[in-house]
């Protein structure tokens, strides 16, 4: 029924169009000239009130349609069976008549349930009748006015571009109210994990063990929610990832701009960003079938012991793939850097090596930070790799030859298999996710102003 | 090259710098400073410069004038080798800065662009302050040992460039924030931190108003009195107001090469006179 009353709109909508551009145009005398705004705005104008108000109507019915007609079944029950229950058992109710109303009949319902089945099923109707009826009722109403509004001195462009920076502040505001969303729904989960769990134990907590006992007498039954080694072990990933990536990526990227013939640019270029299309899953193949062993076998053979899931090793394939963010996005800010930069400093003598370091380096800073910021969030929120080569256990340790875990891959863990949303385990991972949105919009605001900096300095 | 003038220690630190300037260069005063022989260019297949032949005297300003395309542009970055970085360029011919063939194997570009100091046609100053775009070249060339030598050198050098007066509050502020000819006398003041003996300017003026212009054509008649410099210009006005000798270009060769009254009065080439009159270019 909603498609045929989304393609009802649709059409009038269009028929609106049609027909206030002819009315605008049969009003200047076939002149479009003597028109304050072309035809087209004078039809858009109508189609715009024919169809968003009915669409907003349509979605404001459908938004309350639901609760409405539970809320009338249930009005509608003999009191003997409504009385008494908990909101779990009158969901269980409604959905039970719905599935009546549909014919699914499982055992012997009585005859109060029967009937309300037949009634939901009326109502339904109803409802999806009346939604059509006032829906295209409100489309013709808006139709007839507006036509009639249609003047050659009517200012349709400006009432079109009114509805359009409407549209785009809406888009905006979704971006914004979508973030305010997570964060609240973050924010609110974690306050529930706290509320069991004090925020200093889960703040300063040496000690990572969410395990939550089967049974009371059970050993280790409590927990131990201290996120300090996930935090540790996620920093220590996401720093060799950079040592790795930065040096790599923005040599590549010196090279590629400055030094490197263009035909092989043309080559190499493309080749390095296919590095961030390769799924992470398979670099986390890569990282425990390829690189762990040898790494194993290397320290190995210079008599150093390793553990085959290793901090350095998730790192160091993590860095790989975050490579090209650093690489596109240097070269990018350095190709920026005007040839006449390059011209004044070489005609003062400065060889190509003192070029790049003291005039394209530092006018490119705030494009390279850039990067290298996109590549941290990448680092930090990154989980197949770890989740594959660094392993699950949090070991409070330094040494990169350890496994070490992360948050992301700890969040996946709380998450996966059966879980109750009450119990801290779950809700820990709330809790995890608001402090790891907090460190990662702390750096982003941190770097943000280390550009702006640098921006007042070189610009 | 032994008689090389040293302005850093006969100019820096006088801050009238112009009579002991000249007392150090008086010896080289009207000699000839830059050779040019049959000096060709190519650009791929295409001839951009056929066969030019000229001498550019010292302390004076050379003007080179000819329409659009001909030439005198790509003649200047001969002279100090920007023609290197086109990579589908080659120069043959000779060019001789004080009897040195600068085209020769043994010669490093990058210590020639240190001798033979460049202004561009927009000014470029770094993204940096002031006072670092004027020390870079210095800096890089190792030319001051003390922070207090460095202070004087960009000092002296915006003075020379008649840009120390209206800078020296901010002279730790960004150059890109000077007004344009500003920035222009920036890059002056630049090219001549590193104490070159020519001076290329391409230009120097076609992106400035006219008090700018005014401005710079003063500082360039009085940087003449130590330097050897060469201006590209496509105002036959300035070229009149500012240089010693005018050498016409057109199609690639060099037309016509003399004192700058005599080519702006008596032409010797019906082409020249066809130009500065205005009947083409």
């Amino acid at each position: 029924m909603f498609i045929y009353v989304l393609a009802a709109i649709l059409a009038l909508t269009l028929s609106g169009y049609v027909i206030g551009q002819r009315r605008s145009l049969k009003l200047a005398g076939g002149e479009a000239r003597s028109l304050h705004s072309r035809p087209g705005y004078y039809g858009a104008y109508v189609a715009a009130w024919v169809g968003i108000p009915s669409l907003i109507l349509v979605l404001i019915w459908l938004l309350f349609q639901g609760p409405v007609i539970d809320a009338l079944l249930l009005a509608s029950l003999p009191d003997e069976k409504t009385a008494n229950l908990s909101s779990a058992q009158v969901s269980l109710l409604i959905s039970e008549i719905k599935q009546v109303s549909r014919g699914n009949i499982f055992g012997q319902p009585d005859q109060a349930i029967l009937d309300a089945g037949v009634r939901y099923q009326n109502w339904r109707l109803i409802a999806s009748w009346s939604m059509l009826t006032a829906a295209i009722s409100l489309c013709l109403a808006g139709l007839v006015i507006n036509r009639a509004r249609i003047a050659p001195a009517f200012r349709a462009r400006q009432r079109v571009e009114g509805v359009m920076t409407g549209f785009m502040i809406a888009c905006s505001i979704a971006a914004i109210l979508t973030t305010v969303g997570i964060v609240l729904s973050l924010l609110i989960e974690a306050l529930r994990f706290f509320s069991l769990v004090s925020p200093l134990d889960f703040l300063f907590g040496l000690r990572w063990e969410p395990q939550i006992a089967m049974r009371a007498d059970q050993s280790l039954g409590s927990g131990a929610f201290g996120a300090i080694p996930v935090f540790l072990g996620t920093l220590e990933i996401a720093l060799f990832a950079m040592l790795v990536a930065i040096p790599i990526g923005l040599f590549t990227a010196i090279y590629l701009t400055e030094y490197a013939h263009p035909k092989f640019r043309a080559v190499i270029k493309p080749v390095v960003e296919i590095l961030a299309g390769i799924p992470t899953v398979v670099y986390g193949f890569f990282a425990i079938l390829i690189v762990a062993p040898a790494f194993k076998n290397f320290m190995n053979s210079i008599g150093i012991d390793a553990a085959p899931n290793s901090a350095f090793v998730a790192g160091a394939v993590m860095g790989i793939m975050i490579i090209p963010f650093i690489s596109s996005l240097s070269d990018d800010a350095i190709t920026a850097v005007p040839r006449s930069l390059r011209d004044g400093s070489y005609a003062l003598g400065a060889t190509q090596a003192e070029t790049i370091m003291q005039i394209l380096l530092p006018a490119a800073l705030p494009g390279i930070m850039g990067g290298v910021l996109l590549a941290v969030s990448r680092a930090i929120g990154e989980t197949m790799i770890v989740v594959m080569a660094a392993g699950i256990i949090a070991t409070l340790t330094l040494n990169p030859l350890e496994p070490v875990t992360t948050v992301t891959v700890q969040i996946v863990t709380l998450l996966i298999g059966d879980t109750e949303f009450d119990s801290p385990k779950t809700l820990a991972a709330f809790a995890l996710g608001l402090v790891l949105f907090t460190v990662t919009l702390c750096l982003n605001v941190i770097a943000l102003r280390i550009v702006q900096k640098y921006r007042e300095r070189y610009d | 090259m032994n008689e090389r003038p040293n302005l850093n220690q006969a100019g820096f630190g006088n801050l009238a710098p112009a009579p002991k300037g000249l007392l150090a260069r008086g010896d080289t005063s009207g000699r000839i400073r830059v050779v040019g022989r049959s000096v060709s260019v190519f650009y791929g297949e295409k001839q951009a410069l056929i066969d030019v032949n000229i001498d550019i005297l010292d302390k004076s300003v050379t003007a080179f004038i000819g329409p659009s395309g001909c030439g005198k542009s790509t003649f200047l970055r001969c002279l100090n080798r920007m023609n290197d970085f086109i990579d589908a360029a080659r120069v043959t011919g000779s060019v001789e800065i004080d009897g040195v063939n600068i085209y020769d194997p043994e010669i490093d570009p990058v210590q020639l662009r240190a001798r033979v100091g460049m202004v561009f046609q927009k000014p470029n100053p770094f993204p940096k302050s002031i006072y670092d775009n004027v020390a870079y070249g210095p800096r890089i060339h190792g030319l001051a040992r003390t922070k207090s030598d460095m202070d004087e050198i960009v000092i002296t050098s915006l003075e020379k460039a008649g840009l120390y007066k209206e800078v020296k509050d901010r002279i730790l502020e960004a150059g890109t924030g000077l007004s344009g000819g500003q920035q222009q006398r920036l890059c002056i003041a630049r090219a001549i931190a590193v104490n070159p003996e020519v001076i290329l300017m391409d230009e120097p003026c076609s992106a400035l108003d006219p008090i700018a212009t005014a401005r710079i054509e003063e500082l360039i008649d009085e940087l003449r009195q130590n330097f050897c410099i060469v201006i590209v210009t496509h105002s036959m006005q300035q070229a009149a107001r500012v240089s010693q000798r005018t050498a016409f270009f057109h199609l690639g060769t060099l037309v016509e090469e003399g004192e700058t009254s005599e080519i702006f009065t008596n032409p010797r080439q019906s082409r020249t006179q066809d130009y500065i009159t205005g009947r083409f270019g």
